[in-house]
């Protein structure tokens, strides 16, 4: 099993690195925090055309680059790092491996390629963001395909243009698709903590749509180890960042003459940071290795999810309370990660789910041995 | 050198010389003098100077062949590595290959009562006299010490310099009236470590390692040599059991005494090994509060393992060590055995109360509970591995220190 980049996956993650260096400086993220849509065209553009980061995760065929979970994780981390605000988690992550996941083959033809090259924003209206046993409670489809009902949280689910929606389908789930502007579909913002991420309250009345393929459970389980670990990389993206600022805050702040970093209170938290930061990557890179080498269940996605999302909320505590008052004033950015971190400890499951969801796995693995 | 030729070469010369009714000792002398004891030693100090990678081929040979190797249990690793590294030729050539043969076991003199943590605090007396040291002090901690035959001592040979500049580091002859071993019994039970004590102990002058006034610069070679197999996790020599003959008798009857103090080491480490199984059997793992803790335990142990596994990828692709990887891993050992030590409390339940043979697992649970206090604190407690992240990781500043000037102006423990 890979344990550690290749020389190629450094080499992208240091262009991925500069590429949000420029475009997703803390001014752009404040300022698109402010806006409705939450997002900057030009640069969506850019990084979806130009650079073809949209497509990377998605394959060949289907208009993608081929390449997996692994190169998908590095350009989250860069973007969690760097609090990159726009369409790139709802669409090329949550959409994108939803069609790939779900969708019969026509579909994914129609639809995939365009979502790799980011000319078509779509994104997963998922009824339930807590756990894959919960979903299709609250939206359903009639036999002629029209579905009814409501997500509370979509992500952008006021900008994207199209709907990739799974709905409880008699006995199972079926995967649906319209356009967001079509009769009987209403998008209402939704104020979230986050305010670098849009997220908006979906409902269908009698809503039309193209029933697009199936999805059993066993799919879901796996669409949703896929999102979970490229959400645990931006995770540890942004932990990353704010443990390199924290640190350097620590340095240069003086307090009793000396700067507080030379107190051993403080640098033993940051010492226990480092190592929860450190465990926390070791088992997100190595999730995403192990997604990228087989399609079987493990541990391994949950672990990383649930490990990241304790690394980040911790980290982002410490962050917030090693700065003391300054901190938790509005003009420090250190707030900005500390929404996200919360945000993201919650979507696609809180850790305590996904830990509860390793044992079970365990305990099936040892019944099947 | 190909492995392949390696192995070419090792198999002629164990079919030459290898015989299981063979003394242990007349063995190992026949592999040191072959280089086969130590291939990755320099050739001139009973090596071949093998890589990591040719190393491990011959030790695959071993393994695979069921052969002997050197006597390596216990802290005599510690002391043939940093002779190695700091003798003198002669010092290398009285000290290395007994210690090879298994005929010479070593012991560590570092620790004081007075001197834990702070180490370069030590305060046994070194006095130069015409033809040798004096040696005069007290020393813990001391592993095996009760039947060493040499020890590894750091004593204070200059009062009058900086802490770190006025210690030096000594062989001594542990056989010799000035130097008396008690065992200490711990919390757990086991008498695993002795308190030493020296009165007009005398050390050769030849016997001097590193030069006066430098015994700090050696000791770090020590610590670091120990704390890399806190990390690795300690292998005590696989035993060749089972198999017929003189030599794998009298290497049984050498373990036997040198794992001695070892045989509750597994335990200190929180024993996660035995969880799931034991939380099936008993059925606590239906209960959900079990199973959030159970999985944390998992989270840590096996982040550990990738974590490790990932530091030794860097190192092998000549990648800089991109952390103190020792200090995390000893700091992730500690928060695992707690952490499996609580999970194992919650599995008993009011059976945790006991102990002994009557007990689960045959009282091994109750030995990890009264065991797990010590991973944290040896070999560096936990406090001063978060003070060498913080300071060499982060890059944190150091805090002021009380302890600069001559040493003989320090306040320290009344003695």
């Amino acid at each position: 099993m890979q344990v550690v980049f290749t020389e190629d996956q450094a080499q992208f993650k240091r262009v991925v690195h500069r590429f949000f260096d420029t475009h997703s400086t803390t001014t752009a993220v404040r300022g698109l925090s402010e806006t409705e849509t939450g997002f900057d065209p030009l640069v969506w553009a850019q990084l979806s055309e130009t650079l073809g980061l949209s497509g990377t995760h998605l394959s060949e065929e289907y208009g993608g680059h081929g390449f997996g979970p692994v190169e998908l994780g590095i350009i989250l981390e860069e973007m969690g790092r760097t609090l990159y605000c726009g369409p790139f988690f709802s669409s090329a992550v949550m959409a994108g491996y939803a069609l790939e996941r779900f969708a019969d083959e026509a579909a994914k033809i129609e639809r995939l390629p365009q979502i790799a090259d980011g000319s078509i924003r779509a994104t997963l209206v998922l009824d339930d963001l807590n756990h894959p046993s919960q979903v299709g409670r609250l939206i359903q489809a009639n036999e002629a395909g029209a579905l009814t009902g409501s997500a509370p949280i979509v992500l952008d689910g006021c900008t994207a243009e199209d709907f990739i929606i799974v709905a409880r389908n008699g006995a199972g789930l079926g995967l649906y698709a319209l356009p967001r502007l079509s009769e009987g579909v209403t998008a209402v913002a939704q104020e979230s903590i986050d305010m670098t991420r849009k997220v908006a309250r979906v409902t269908l009345q009698s809503a039309k749509a193209t029933k697009i393929g199936d999805v059993t459970s066993q799919d879901l389980n796996r669409f949703w180890d896929l999102t979970s670990v490229a959400l645990a990389h931006e995770m540890i993206g942004g932990a990353a960042r704010l443990l390199d600022e924290t640190v350097e805050y620590t340095k240069g702040r003086y307090q009793f003459g000396r700067p507080i970093g030379s107190f051993q209170a403080l640098k033993h938290r940051c010492a226990d940071l480092l190592m929860s930061l450190e465990f926390a990557k070791a088992a997100t890179h190595y999730a995403g290795f192990c997604l990228a080498a087989s399609d079987a269940e493990t541990i391994y996605p949950s672990m990383a999810k649930a490990m990241a999302a304790d690394c980040f909320m911790e980290m982002a505590r410490a962050a917030i309370q090693l700065r003391g008052g300054i901190g938790f004033t509005w003009e420090n950015d250190t707030h900005l990660w500390f929404k996200r971190a919360k945000c993201d400890e919650v979507l696609l499951g809180a850790p305590h789910r996904h830990r509860a969801r390793m044992i079970d796995i365990l305990q099936e693995a040892k019944d099947v041995a | 050198m190909s492995h392949d030729w390696i192995k070419v070469e090792l198999d002629r010369f164990l079919d030459a010389e290898f015989s299981p009714d063979l003394s242990l000792i007349e063995w190992r002398k026949r592999l040191v003098s072959a280089g086969w004891a130590a291939p990755s030693w320099p050739e001139d100090s009973f090596g071949r100077g093998f890589s990591q990678a040719e190393a491990l081929v011959v030790s695959r040979v071993f393994a695979d062949r069921r052969i002997v190797g050197a006597a390596q249990v216990g802290p005599r690793r510690l002391a043939a590595e940093t002779i190695l590294a700091h003798g003198s030729n002669e010092q290398k050539q009285r000290y290395l290959p007994k210690i090879l043969t298994g005929e010479h076991a070593w012991c560590q003199l570092f620790s004081e009562p007075g001197s834990g943590s702070d180490l370069a605090g030590a305060s046994t007396r070194a006095d130069r006299k015409a033809d040798h040291w004096l040696i005069n002090g007290q020393k813990v901690w001391n592993t095996s010490a009760h039947h060493a035959d040499f020890g590894i001592l750091v004593a204070r040979s200059n009062w009058d310099l900086p802490k770190h500049q006025g210690l030096s580091y000594f062989l001594i002859d542990m056989r010799q009236p000035g130097v008396e071993v008690r065992p200490l019994k711990q919390m757990n039970g086991h008498a695993s470590f002795n308190e030493v004590f020296l009165t007009d102990a005398r050390v050769p002058l030849d016997d001097l390692m590193g030069g006066e006034g430098h015994g700090w610069a050696v000791a770090t070679t020590t610590l670091s040599i120990e704390r890399q197999g806190f990390a690795r996790g300690r292998s005590q020599g696989v035993p060749a059991s089972a198999s017929a003959g003189r030599i794998y008798e009298e290497l049984a009857r050498e373990l036997e005494i040198d794992n001695e103090p070892y045989t509750w080491y597994p335990q200190r480490e929180g024993r996660p090994d035995l969880i799931l199984q034991r939380a099936q059997e008993t059925g606590a793992i239906e209960d959900d509060a079990v199973r959030q803790e159970m999985a944390k335990l998992f989270c840590l142990t096996e982040a550990a393992r990738i974590s490790a596994d990932r530091v030794a990828a860097y190192q092998k692709s000549g990648g800089q060590g991109v952390l103190p990887a020792g200090s995390i891993g000893k700091l992730g050992a500690s928060v695992i055995a707690r952490q499996a030590a609580h999970v194992h409390t919650m599995i008993s339940g009011a059976s945790a109360m006991l102990s002994g043979p009557e007990s689960a697992a045959d009282g091994l649970i109750a030995e990890t509970l009264i065991s797990v206090p010590a991973i944290s604190i040896a070999g560096g407690t936990d406090e001063i591995q978060r003070n060498i992240i913080a300071e060499r990781v982060l890059g944190m500043p150091k805090e002021q220190r009380m302890d600069t000037g001559p040493f003989r102006e320090i306040p320290r423990n009344a003695q």
